[in-house]
């Protein structure tokens, strides 16, 4: 049963997870962050109000979050074909991954900017500092550990969806766990690979929140 | 005399949904070089809301905001944003970068305005000095106490050499002796720097301290303005008797400075009143018993859990017997009787 291919297949599998997840996540971060920056600057409460622009994101943001995963991946197929020239396999899953997580992502960091004392952007503005300054000087530093904290929800978030994935031949542990446990019956790999899913996130999520803890310079 | 800040006609209406409602009308100011000016008002009144447009972070509805002779409205947002840097603020609940040690806090805004890390850093270490907190300068607003975070703020503040500071209830978070710590240090940098400093307040005291100027702001206008003196003798207005009664309950603060000076080398006692003492007329009765004056430097009644209790200082005659024989006098008679000096509220 545990044979050296088995065994093989699943080591590569914890590698397919990994990079579906982490370039994901770095590609949602790409599109997610100037978008949930966007969000936050233009609200009615934000430095720089624009009601037009956020409510163009805001929709296209519910819109993206409200299609479930599986038929998002589906329904992109086309476009995947387009850019990576398959519609199977690690590499591909990537597409459908980043284009779900990045609204996601955005959410998480207008919610962050959000969080930022109100006073302490008015003291930037009393300085005379202009609206990037404040992005990048007040509002991405005093939101960090919040931002930290939204990243590794977010990578638990993804590969719980590049797990699902694995139904329709995504790669990774998702995959195995379909393949093996599902459709053949064999319940101990699949459990395997699902204690081994549980491992990554658990990780994931211990680094992350050290990191960010580290990073808070509010308490004392 | 046209001032480094005229105010005209200025006025400020916020729309809500379904109502305008006014904040201020008809606010005439003019504020020369120099002034330590209050603008005083109880909450709500709408001072936070001047203030704000005295550097446009609240653009006023109509009327002018002239600084140095520019007027704000006509000003491009970038011309806008350089004017902002000769006027530095400071707030309430400080808002220092809660994420910067206090140096990189200081050096916030000459990292604005273009200045190089190194140079920013060596300016901020001045600076800290100046308002004395070189100990703390790699430490976290987190781990400071209000006062030594308003420091921050205030060596923050200078750090653009403004032209004028603009304190926004600067001290309303702040204990009475942190409070009189701060306008000392605010006073000193009037004095030093010839900084026009723009006080908002709703503690009388505060304009008492240090203010040469006052305006006072009820329900969104202006009712009355001029020097401290005239209008803490003369005051005009309902608005103005208010605040100033008002005040009298923090008046030891403000007395204090001017008490430690008669107290200076001297013996002083503070005694309280019960209840049953307060029937005797029990300060005549000692000084005609030992025919020696005593100087009474403070009364107060204060309520301590619900009962008035008469409070007095007094400062003693100077031979030491007669000292102790009025004090073993003033106890005899149930009064609690305890030795002050640098007596402090």
């Amino acid at each position: 049963m545990w044979t050296k291919e088995v065994i093989w297949m699943i080591v590569e599998g914890i590698r397919d997870t990994l990079y579906m997840t982490l370039v994901s996540t770095l590609f949602g971060y790409l599109l997610g962050l100037p978008m949930g920056i966007t969000l936050a600057v233009t609200d009615k409460n934000g430095i720089k109000p624009n009601a037009v622009v956020y409510k163009i994101l805001d929709v296209i943001a519910n819109i993206v979050r409200s299609i479930p995963f599986l038929i998002l991946l589906i329904l992109i197929i086309p476009f995947t074909r387009f850019l990576v020239g398959k519609s199977y396999g690690s590499t591909a899953t990537i597409v459908p991954l980043t284009i779900a997580a990045a609204p996601f992502i955005a959410r998480m960091v207008e919610s962050s900017l959000n969080e930022v004392d109100k006073g302490v952007i008015e003291a930037a503005q009393s300085m005379g500092a202009g609206t990037f300054t404040i992005i990048w000087k007040v509002l991405l530093v005093e939101a960090r550990t919040s931002i930290l904290v939204g990243a590794t929800i977010a990578t638990g978030t993804i590969l719980g969806y590049s797990a699902m994935a694995g139904t329709v031949g995504g790669g990774g542990l998702g995959d195995i766990a379909i393949r093996y446990g599902y459709y053949r019956y064999q319940t101990d790999i699949m459990i395997v690979t699902v204690i081994l899913l549980v491992v990554l996130v658990q990780i994931f999520q211990t680094v992350g929140m050290k990191l960010s803890s580290r990073l808070d310079k509010r308490k004392v | 005399m046209a001032g480094i800040i005229e105010v005209r006609n200025l006025k400020k209406v916020y729309t809500t949904k379904d109502a305008e409602v006014e904040a201020l009308q008809d606010i005439n100011l003019s504020i020369q070089a120099g002034d330590i000016y209050g603008i005083i008002g109880m909450s709500g009144a709408g001072k936070s809301t001047l203030v704000r447009c005295l550097n446009f972070l609240e653009r006023p509805t109509e009327g002018t905001v002239e600084i140095e002779g520019k007027d704000l409205s006509t000003l491009t947002d970038k011309e806008l944003r350089r004017q902002r840097s000769r006027i530095a603020m400071i707030f309430q609940h400080f808002n220092l970068l809660m994420q910067k040690n206090v140096v990189d806090n200081i050096c916030f805004p000459l990292v604005i305005s273009g200045m190089k890390k190194k140079e920013a850093r060596k300016k901020a270490e001045e600076l800290l000095e100046i308002v004395g907190m070189t100990e703390k300068a790699k430490a976290y607003p987190s781990q400071l106490s209000g006062g030594q975070k308003q420091r921050v703020a205030i060596a923050r503040a200078l750090a653009v050499n403004p032209k004028i500071l603009l304190c926004d209830e600067a001290t309303s978070a702040l204990d009475p002796q942190t409070t009189q710590s701060i306008l000392a240090l605010l006073k000193d940098i009037n004095k030093r720097y010839g900084i026009t400093i723009v006080i908002i307040t709703h503690e009388m005291a505060v304009v008492r301290e240090i203010c040469s100027h006052v305006a006072i702001i009820g329900n969104g206008h202006l009712v009355e303005q001029g020097r401290v003196v005239d209008i803490f003798s003369h005051p005009k207005t309902k608005e103005a008797k208010e605040l100033i009664v008002k005040g009298k309950g923090e008046a030891g603060r403000t007395l204090e400075s001017h008490q430690k000076e008669l107290m200076k080398g001297k013996s002083c006692i503070r005694i309280v009143f019960s209840v049953n003492s307060s029937f005797e007329p029990v300060i005549a009765n000692m000084v005609l018993k030992f025919g020696q004056p005593v100087n009474i430097l403070k009364a107060d009644t204060k309520n301590v859990e619900g009962i008035a209790r008469g409070e007095m200082i007094l400062g003693l005659p100077e031979e030491k017997e007669v000292q102790e024989n009025m004090k073993a006098y003033l106890v005899e008679r149930g009064l609690a009787v305890e030795e002050v000096d640098g007596y402090v509220d």
